[in-house]
Parts: structure tokens; sequence; C-alpha cells
């Protein structure tokens, strides 16, 4: 009763219109974002904001440049492609060559050993100082023009006022609009994931069960898309997977699980995690068949195997999802897939992701990011944008064994994707190389002196 | 954080390696975006274990020597290289032909010389630094590139009959100088080289 009378109706305006306020902003949200997320229908409205930060980028970029010739510094460019010429000859030709260049001798009668043999291991050794092909994949790519965000630039001294501005603008714009709408619209996919899901698996197996959990699992899924702002783009979708077989994909991040699962229904394979992810987990398998593993079980190659071809030959299941690769890679190549999946025996549907690195990095370094900052880093970029193509389905050839048949998959995905190919296994993120490979060149290596005693003995 | 390569190093630094080395502007300031990318403690030094990083270093038969290289001072595991070291070192594979833009008659002999550039292949052979490669020497870095495929005693006399080919004064071991004369026909500028594309 005695309260200041002053403060009253101020109160209920500012309660009027934090209230109008946030209903105007729910529905703007139901109605622009989850709408179309639930019946799969876009706007174009993610179109157009590509095309303009697209402009906005080569302004920028262009506004460096030219500071950077104003003060006659010489601009850093980032060495996405190889820095050093390197040679393709192999061990035996380059010794050869370099033993020819030493002796006057004929090459038939030549000595075993010479001492000027070192020089192509020394020079190898340090070309693959200055520039190797595998570390520089577990690093994100560097960039051509400058996409406003600190993270990726290399230039801080060149940015002129207006530039300055124009970040800081695109700061507001980030942190102050985009986070709390992708927030927001996160933690609603997920929980509509883990409570609709949860209510579904109540119902009887059967066809409407399926029915409605695909329709579920879209629409969480394709909510989550729009949490990131992803701009995806699906080619030939003709070949996607089809029940009883395997979609393979080359591995950037986790979001690329919500990049396929957004454009069909695929049974997850993983470890079961605890914490929000388990819960996520748990209701989804109640919904339909993931298969999920407990940590122990991990280890157990019969086990693994055993599961996923159950799985695969019962056609009412719905397609593996697996990633060979067994870790995150930066997107520019693709490296050595893991045999198990292609010693099941049924058909791969290879996929092939690209980001464009324009727009933010997806690449998931997890040695510098934890998962929590690091979707805080993707939800706080511009956006997120992606190729998917579904290339035509593989199966293993007479003759073919599981590695040649992975790598010809492998082969596929990286040509089509525009991505290098490489032998090298995504384990070296964290392991050691395994000797067998300096063996195999020490093995080269002898052939060459003791090849040549032999000649000389038999003459 | 990603390479902040030119923020970090400063212009004079850039100046007087380029003095010291012979590398151009571009090339310093993309090797020191190499250099911060094998720097994974962040500490503006490499260690033993950053190079042993790199697969296509490991694998090769000599990758320790090559490492070894650019610790000159001696094999003790606690050491650490700056980009000042790390640029000294490779500067023996620049290509010799690129110092014709720069000839200056008073400067001292330009790391990648072709007497430098013998020099960091004879080091690779002469661990204890005694400036000579004993016959000991030589066998261990044979075995570092044959590893378990050549019997001891053939290897042994592989030895035998190199060292009595290069050794002059009867010492049984192979002086610089000798070493030298061996390699004399051998295109040391070519194949001790590497080439940038930029």
């Amino acid at each position: 009763m005695d309260s200041l009378p002053n403060f009253n109706p101020f109160d209920n305006l500012l309660c009027i219109l934090l209230g109008i306020s946030f209903t105007v902003w729910f529905t703007l949200l139901l109605v622009f974002i989850i709408v179309p997320a639930i019946f799969g229908v876009s706007f174009g409205i993610r179109q157009l904001y590509m095309k303009t930060l697209l402009k906005i980028f080569e302004w920028a970029t262009r506004r460096i440049e030219r500071g950077a010739k104003d003060k006659n510094h010489p601009l850093h460019k980032p060495y996405s492609n190889a820095i050093i010429a390197k040679e393709p000859t192999s061990l035996e030709e380059e010794i050869k060559e370099i033993r020819r260049s030493g002796s006057n001798r004929d090459l038939d009668s030549a000595s075993e050993f010479e001492m000027s043999d070192i020089f192509y291991f020394c020079r190898r050794g340090v070309e693959s100082i200055m520039d190797d092909e595998v570390t520089k994949r577990f690093s994100a790519e560097e960039l051509e023009s400058w996409n406003l965000l600190t993270r990726s630039n290399y230039n801080f001294q060149h940015i002129s006022l207006r530039l300055t501005v124009l970040w800081g603008l695109g700061v507001v714009i980030r942190y102050g609009f985009l986070l709390p709408l992708r927030v927001t619209l996160a933690f609603t996919g997920v929980g509509l994931l883990v409570v609709l899901t949860s209510i579904i698996g109540f119902l009887p197996n059967g066809r409407t069960k399926n029915f409605l959990s695909e329709k579920v699992h879209l629409m969480c899924y394709r909510i989550c898309v729009r949490a990131l702002t992803a701009i995806i783009t699906y080619h030939d979708s003709e070949n996607k997977p089809k029940n009883g077989g395997i979609c393979v994909a080359n591995h950037t991040s986790p979001i690329d699980v919500i990049i396929l699962a957004s454009d069909g229904c695929y049974a997850m394979v993983g470890q079961i995690h605890g914490g929000l992810m388990g819960v996520i987990q748990k209701s989804m398998v109640k919904a339909c068949p993931h298969i999920w593993f407990e940590r122990s079980e991990v280890k157990d190659r019969h086990l693994v195997a055993k599961r996923l071809s159950d799985h695969v030959e019962d056609k009412t299941k719905l397609p593996i999802l697996i990633f060979p690769e067994g870790t995150c890679i930066n997107n520019t190549s693709v490296m050595m897939f893991k045999k198990g999946s292609f010693e099941i025996g049924s058909t791969v549907y290879p996929v092939a992701i690209k980001y464009d690195p324009r727009f933010g990095d997806a690449f998931w370094n997890s040695s510098q990011f934890g998962m929590v900052s690091y979707l805080l880093r993707m939800m706080s970029s511009w956006a997120i944008v992606c190729s998917v193509w579904y290339l035509p389905p593989m199966s293993r050839e007479e003759g073919e064994d599981a590695v040649q048949f992975a790598n010809r998959v492998k082969a596929a995905i990286a040509r089509q994707g525009g991505l290098v190919d490489l032998l090298w296994d995504g384990g070296l993120k964290r392991g050691k190389v395994k000797d067998t490979f300096k063996e195999e060149q020490q093995k080269l290596y002898s052939k060459m002196l003791v090849g040549t005693q032999e000649d000389r003995s038999r003459s | 954080m990603g390479s902040r390569a030119s923020t970090l190093l400063r212009e004079e630094e850039i100046e007087e390696i380029k003095k010291e080395t012979g590398f151009s502007h571009s090339q310093i300031t993309r090797l020191y975006s190499r250099f911060t990318s094998l720097d994974k403690g962040e500490n503006g030094t490499l260690s033993r274990e950053d190079f042993q990083r790199i697969p296509e270093l490991a694998i090769n038969p000599l990758g320790d020597r090559i490492i070894n290289a650019f610790f000159p001072e001696g094999l003790d595991r606690e050491d650490q290289v700056n980009f000042r070291g790390f640029m000294r070192t490779l500067a023996h594979f620049r290509p010799i032909e690129d110092n014709e833009k720069n000839k200056d008659p008073t400067a001292s002999e330009p790391l990648n010389s072709r007497t430098n550039k013998l020099l960091f292949a004879f080091r690779l052979y002469d661990l204890d630094r005694d400036d000579k490669i004993s016959r000991d020497e030589l066998l261990q870095v044979l075995r570092m590139m044959v590893g378990v495929n050549i019997s001891d005693e053939q290897l042994g006399s592989i030895a035998d009959r190199t060292i009595q080919e290069a050794d002059q004064n009867g010492d049984n071991s192979i002086s610089f100088n000798e070493f030298i004369k061996v390699l004399e026909k051998v295109d040391v500028e070519q194949k001790m080289s590497i080439r940038f594309l930029h």
C-alpha cells in the first residue's frame, strides 16, 4: 500500500513492452524459422544473406589490399597451396641421378655405395620440414579474403577506420543478435527432439511409429540447421542412401551429422556419452534403432562388425551413417578410410561434403577447442555454407579386398569434393606414424646397394 | 589461435634474416607461418618433438640426423631452436642461382654456397663434430639408411671400401677436404637445393 506510487505505471508499462516484444520475437521465430523447418520449405532469406555478405567481404579485402599498398608493405598471403616445388621422383631414380652426375663410370658397374647418397634423404627431409602434406590438415584452412572475423585475420595493421567500424558492427550483429537467436533455436531443436522421440517411443513398433519418427527427426534437425544458419546445397539427390546400405562421408566436424540428417533419415553409429549427449542419444534410440556402443564394446572389432551387419541385413532399418576417417580433418583433403565399414559387404553410398570457408570455418580442432566453445564459435560465425554431393552407390568388386575398396570410395569422394586424396592416417593427428613406412624406404635403399653386388658377382 | 605471421614478426627482424640468409621477404613470412604452425607449445621455439611430429620426416631414415642439424649445441634433450636458428639452417638449401641478385663481394660466404651445402652433409655423418668421419660414424649412418636388410659384414666391407677410396692421408677416416674431393663432380648445387614457388 505504501509502495512508491510513481513506479507502478512504469512497471506496468515495462511489463507490457517486454511482453509485446517477446510475443513479436516468438511469432517471427515461429513463422520464419520453425514452421518452414517443419515443412522443409525455405523463404530464401539465407541465400540473400549470403550474397550480401560476400559483397561485403570482397570490399573489405580490397580495402586491406589498398591500405597495404599505400603503406608500401607487402601483404601476408596465406599459403593454401604448396610453398616449395617438390619433384615426384622415386628413391631409386633420384639416387641414380646423383651418382651419375658424380662419376664417369658406367652405371651398371657403379659402386654400391656413394657418400652422395645421403643428399636424397637430406633434401627430402628438409622439404618435409618446410612443407608437408599431413600436419597442415589438422589446423584450419587459411583464407584468401578476410571475412570480418578476428580469428581469421593476419593483416591487422592494415585495417582502416572504416573497416574497423564495419568489423565492430559485425561483432554487435553476430554476438548481440545472431548468437542469442541461434542459441534459442538450438535449445528448441534439441528439446523438441528429446521430448518428441521419447513420446514416440511409447508407440508399438510399426509403420506409424517409423513414419512419425522420420518426421520428428527431420524437423528437429532442420531446426538445428537453422540454428547454425547453415546454407546447404544438395546435389544428385537421386543417389540418396537407401535402407540396408551404409553411407560414408568425409568428416570435418560434428555438424556433418546435422547436415546429412536434415535431408534424410539415418541410423547413427557411435559411442554412448554421458551428460546431455547421452540423454539425446538414449531418447533418439527409443524412436528408431540407432547403433550406440558402450565404451568397452568399441574396442571389440568383431562385436562392432556383427552389430553393423545385423543392422544392415534388416531391410526395414535405416541406412547407417559412418565417417571412416575416424577423426575430423580440415576439409582440404580426405585421409585414410578405416576398412571396418567396407568389410561388411553391403552397398556403400559415398557422400562428399565440402564447406565454403569464407563464411565460417567448420573444422573442429579438438586439441584447441572443446565441444561447447566450438559450438559457440560456429554460432557466432556468419554462416555455415556447404555443398553435399550424393555419389552413385558402390559395391565391392570381385578380387578387391576391403582396403582397395575403401581407397576406391575415398578417391571418388575426393574427386567430387575437390579435396586432396591422401593415404596418410587421420590418426596421425594424435599418434605417431608407424615404423613400417621407414622400413619400406630402408628396404628400397638396401636393394640398391645389395642389388649391384649381386650383379657384380655374376659378371 | 591461427598463425598471426606478420603481426608477430617485426620488419627489422625480417630485414636481418634477409641479410643473413638471403631469403626474400615473402619467403620469410611463409616460413614463419610454417614455424608457428609447428610450434605446438606456442613459446616461439621448436623442440625435437615438434620436428618428429612431421610424419614424412619421422619415416625418413636419416630423420633424426637432420633434426640434429637444427640443434648445434649438442645432443641435449632440452634443446630449443628459435626462428633465427631455424632459418639459418634452412638457408643451406636455397638455390645458388638466387645469389646472383645480391652479389656483394665484401660479404662473407653465403650459407648456401657449395662448400656450406657440403658441410651440412658432412655434419650428418660426423656426429661427434671432430671434423673427421670415422669408420664407426660411417657405419652408423649406413645402418640408419639400410635398416635390418644388410648384414654387419657386408656393411662393414662397404664402409671399408668407401674409406679406402676417399682417404688420402692414411688416417683411416675422412676429413672435410677429402669429402669435398670425393664429391667434386656431383651436382651439389641442384641436389641440395629446394626451389620456392613464389
